[in-house]
């Protein structure tokens, strides 16, 4: 019993980093107000380039190109509706759409219908001693991603309640016009948040070509971008929150693949696409559960209007 | 174009007060001195030298400083996090906010203010967010303070509290610059008037040299001079606080003609106005403007009993409001924005639930009641904000008038738009409502604020309601549009229709109503005939007090 738990208790720790970059990203962005649906496919962009040029260059170098990959998507949406206020939702679907499409053509055109080749994943670190304790032992041996995401939701979080770019971020995301008259620049403000999230949701996607998988997978991510905006709304646009409820979607994910390996009889019970499910399930159950949009920025969505009100 | 050719002199050391009509460009011309607009052409010297405001940021950095009308304040933060905003202290990187604290309740002590900087600013009332605005202007060193309507949202009591602000500034050296409608106010504080007219300054008068009348006439036209001055003119040094005096002063201005004596004065000043004249002109509705003074004796239209309902935040609205509307009389609602006004109408027009409480609306029960019900029992509805809940802004206006009876004729014949008929219909309700252009085949918005107004008041009065809600009817208007908004809820009644009326405009209240209830957080803090009306009284209860004896 023990071992199982801690075999799911690693898992989860290694599905939890693309997650919770993801919804860091995408919280980053929405409490200055810009809506990100487009984190699935800054994802998708961000795993797709950091496989390609890990092909070329050391791993590491590679998870920076990804990262950059996500902020030139976030690029274009910053420029759509930040510049050009056009609907972000709409803005951020149409962007999902292109990275869908753009990472499949490139992906069949460059390496063919078997997908980019296997490259070398970011090294796992084992901590000497600790592997042996149970249950704690779980946190070892994981790649760096794995401990980032366990420090980044903190400095997040000091970013945001106890800094002044926090404070003016915070501020922007509710009253735009009042950040405004105090002689701040929203535009730049609202850059600088969603370029930031974009880098994350990069950091996101290219985890998952190189240290979950080795390679640039078909369809990747499936899904998790949407899984962090959940993540994200679960946990109050907040960046403990969100990363609390990343955890636990990637413990619903961990569950999945457990109970497939540990459990080979369950599939005779449940048919695997329920299985396949789960994770979704608990997403949307966890979303229905919470009710109303209550704790969403107040200006989210809301493209800045200088002589509007 | 809001600005044309304005100029302004703003003499340091003085209360200078900009008055207009809604659309003058009181507004526009502050923006531009405080750098959130850029004007075309034309030159701004401060100390003689000319200045170039790029943003707001170059006019703090000059020492000047805005209070919005709309307050600029991040509801979720603190006084101290929105006063310190942009200019944040800070420990080794981190926000300091005991810092902040400190320094903010410095400045608020140093100029009177009770502010806990510790507060949310959403648990604060409208005065207390004000006083958090002039703070935040004052924390950054401004010499020069403009104030954008700051009395529209206050109680009387808050007001006389401001002006005493307003004076102490400008005692201490500081300039202020207070943009106002309100004459009375302006007469009791200001040592200057300056007055703006479409767009442009008009005249620039000493406070002690001029009366209300003779400002009124400067801000419609000139042509109105004659007939303006028929008014009875305030005591120059009227202050502020001296609400009889005011109100008899303003009311030709206001053309809130209710109020017996003055009523003869207001169509004159009308006449002045080319958009005015028609109505004046068109006659049946100004000759009922003898006042809301007449008792209604009708049968109840609505009677309402301990109505219960949750607001948008779902934090009870309305906690227990009884109230009675009769046939034939205007019952304005009193308060202070956001204490259930807003949520009362949506209750009697079907669009919010009750989550208690019941009586009967129009023969029928109140509890239950959907628009399409509360329109089938006579129901008019003029919302607060009418693009969002009245009208189709890309449709046509004729399509706008048709809305909600789009159904019946004249609007349909069978499962067929009657496009004649409903051609006649708008046409003939665009000329007596005096809407402009009189096209009904335009875009709704196409018109002006004002002419959207009359074409929802209009389609709302030609279904011959028996009961009509008006929230905030003439919000925005210039004063011909008021004055005919007002005509026809007076129109409405003298038809026998029950009016809820509610305005957070309390002269507004004081003009129309036969009757006032006062809603102070949910509740009914006073309910008064129109002979008991006493503005300051209601200013009293609007902010919560209980009647003295039970």
């Amino acid at each position: 019993m023990l071992e199982v738990l801690h075999s799911l208790l690693f898992s989860t720790l290694d599905a939890a980093p693309a997650l919770v970059f993801a919804a860091l990203g995408a919280m980053l962005s929405e409490r200055a107000g810009v809506v990100s649906v487009g984190v699935e496919g800054m994802m998708r962009t961000g795993a797709f380039c950091a496989a390609v040029a890990a092909l070329a260059m050391p791993t590491p170098v590679a998870v920076l190109v990804g990262m950059g990959a996500g902020a030139a998507i976030a690029a274009v949406h910053g420029f759509l509706s930040i510049r050009w206020r056009s609907d972000q939702v709409v803005s951020g679907m149409a962007l999902n759409l292109v990275a869908m499409a753009g990472g499949t053509f490139l992906l069949e055109s460059l390496f063919g219908p078997n997908g980019t080749p296997a490259i070398t994943q970011l090294p796992r670190w084992n901590v000497p001693g600790l592997s042996a304790v149970p249950l704690l032992g779980a946190l070892s041996g994981h790649a760096a991603p794995t401990y980032l995401a366990l420090t980044l939701p903190f400095l997040f979080h000091l970013l945001l309640s106890r800094t002044p770019l926090g404070l003016r971020l915070r501020a922007v995301g509710d009253k735009p016009h009042a950040v405004a008259t105090l002689g701040l620049s929203v535009s730049a403000l609202r850059w600088g948040a969603v370029l930031g999230g974009g880098l994350m949701a990069g950091l996101g996607g290219a985890v998952l070509s190189t240290a979950v998988l080795d390679r640039f997978e078909q369809h990747t991510p499936a899904g998790l971008g949407f899984m962090a905006l959940a993540a994200m709304v679960f946990g109050r646009w907040t960046p403990l929150g969100a990363f609390a409820a990343a955890l636990f979607f990637a413990f619903g994910n961990a569950l999945r693949i457990g109970l497939a390996s540990s459990a080979p009889w369950l599939l005779d019970l449940v048919p695997q696409g329920f299985l396949l499910a789960l994770p979704y399930l608990l997403t949307l159950l966890v979303l229905a559960l919470q009710g109303q949009r209550g704790h969403a920025p107040a200006a989210l969505g809301t493209p800045y209007e200088q002589e509007s009100r | 174009m809001s600005l044309e050719d304005a100029s302004l002199d703003i003499v340091p050391g003085e209360l200078l007060a900009v008055v207009g009509e809604n659309g003058a460009g009181k507004s526009s011309l502050m923006n531009v001195l405080y750098g959130l607009y850029h004007p075309d052409a034309g030159t701004f010297l401060m100390d003689g030298k000319p200045v170039r405001l790029r943003s707001p940021r170059d006019a703090i950095a000059r020492g000047i400083g805005m209070v919005h009308q709309h307050f600029m304040l991040v509801p979720t933060l603190t006084v101290a996090e929105n006063v310190v905003l942009g200019r944040e202290p800070t420990r080794r990187g981190l926000l300091d906010l005991d810092r902040a604290c400190d320094e903010v309740a410095t400045t608020a002590k140093r100029f009177g203010f009770q502010l806990d900087p510790r507060a949310r600013v959403d648990t604060l009332t409208v005065g207390s967010q004000q006083k958090v605005e002039i703070v935040k202007a004052l924390h950054r060193g401004a010499q020069v303070l403009i104030l954008d309507e700051p009395t529209a949202v206050l109680t009387p009591q808050e007001s006389d509290e401001l002006a005493q602000v307003m004076r102490g500034l400008v005692a201490q050296g500081r300039t202020v610059v207070l943009i106002s409608h309100k004459l009375k106010e302006v007469l009791g504080v200001a040592d200057r008037v300056a007055v703006m007219r479409r767009g442009r300054t008009v005249a620039e008068v000493r406070a002690a040299e001029t009366t209300v009348s003779a400002l009124a006439s400067l801000m419609v036209g000139e042509g109105s001079r004659g007939a303006a001055l028929t008014g009875v003119p305030a005591p120059p040094g009227a202050v502020v606080s001296d609400a009889r005096d005011a109100q008899a002063g303003l009311a030709p201005l206001d053309a809130q003609d209710a109020r017996g004596g003055t009523a003869a004065s207001a169509p004159g000043v009308f006449d002045a106005r080319r958009e005015a004249a028609a109505t004046a002109a068109s006659g049946p509705l100004d000759a009922k403007s003898e006042g809301a003074g007449t008792v209604a004796s009708g049968p109840p239209v609505l009677d309402a009993k301990d109505l219960r309902a949750k607001g948008d935040n779902s934090r009870p609205a309305l906690q227990g409001v009884s109230l009675t509307v009769r046939a034939g009389e205007i019952v304005g609602i009193a308060g202070v924005d956001g204490n259930g006004q807003r949520e009362l109408a949506e209750v009697l027009t079907g669009l919010r639930a009750l989550e208690g409480g019941g009586g009967t609306l129009l023969g029928g029960p109140l509890a239950g009641l959907t628009p399409a019900l509360a329109k089938a029992r006579g129901v008019g509805h003029v919302p607060e904000d009418r693009l969002a809940r009245a009208v189709v802004k890309a449709m046509t206006v004729e399509e706008n008038v048709a809305l909600g009876r789009h159904r019946q004729p004249p609007f349909a014949r069978g499962p067929w738009v009657d496009f004649k008929g409903r051609r006649e219909r708008a046409t003939r309700l665009l000329a007596t409502y005096d809407v402009r252009p009189p096209d009904p085949t335009v875009a709704l918005q196409a018109l002006s604020g004002g002419n959207q107004q009359k074409v929802v008041v209009a389609r709302e009065l030609d279904a011959d309601p028996k009961l009509l809600v008006v929230v905030q009817p003439t919000r925005g208007l210039d004063i011909g549009a008021v004055a005919q908004v007002h005509a026809r809820l007076r129109e409405a009644k003298a038809r026998g229709a029950g009016v809820v009326m509610v305005s957070l405009d309390l002269e507004e209240v004081l003009a129309l109503s036969d009757r006032v209830y006062v809603l102070y957080e949910g509740r009914v803090t006073g309910h008064f005939p129109r002979k008991d009306l006493d503005e300051r009284e209601l200013g009293r209860r609007m902010l919560g007090a209980e009647s003295d004896h039970g």
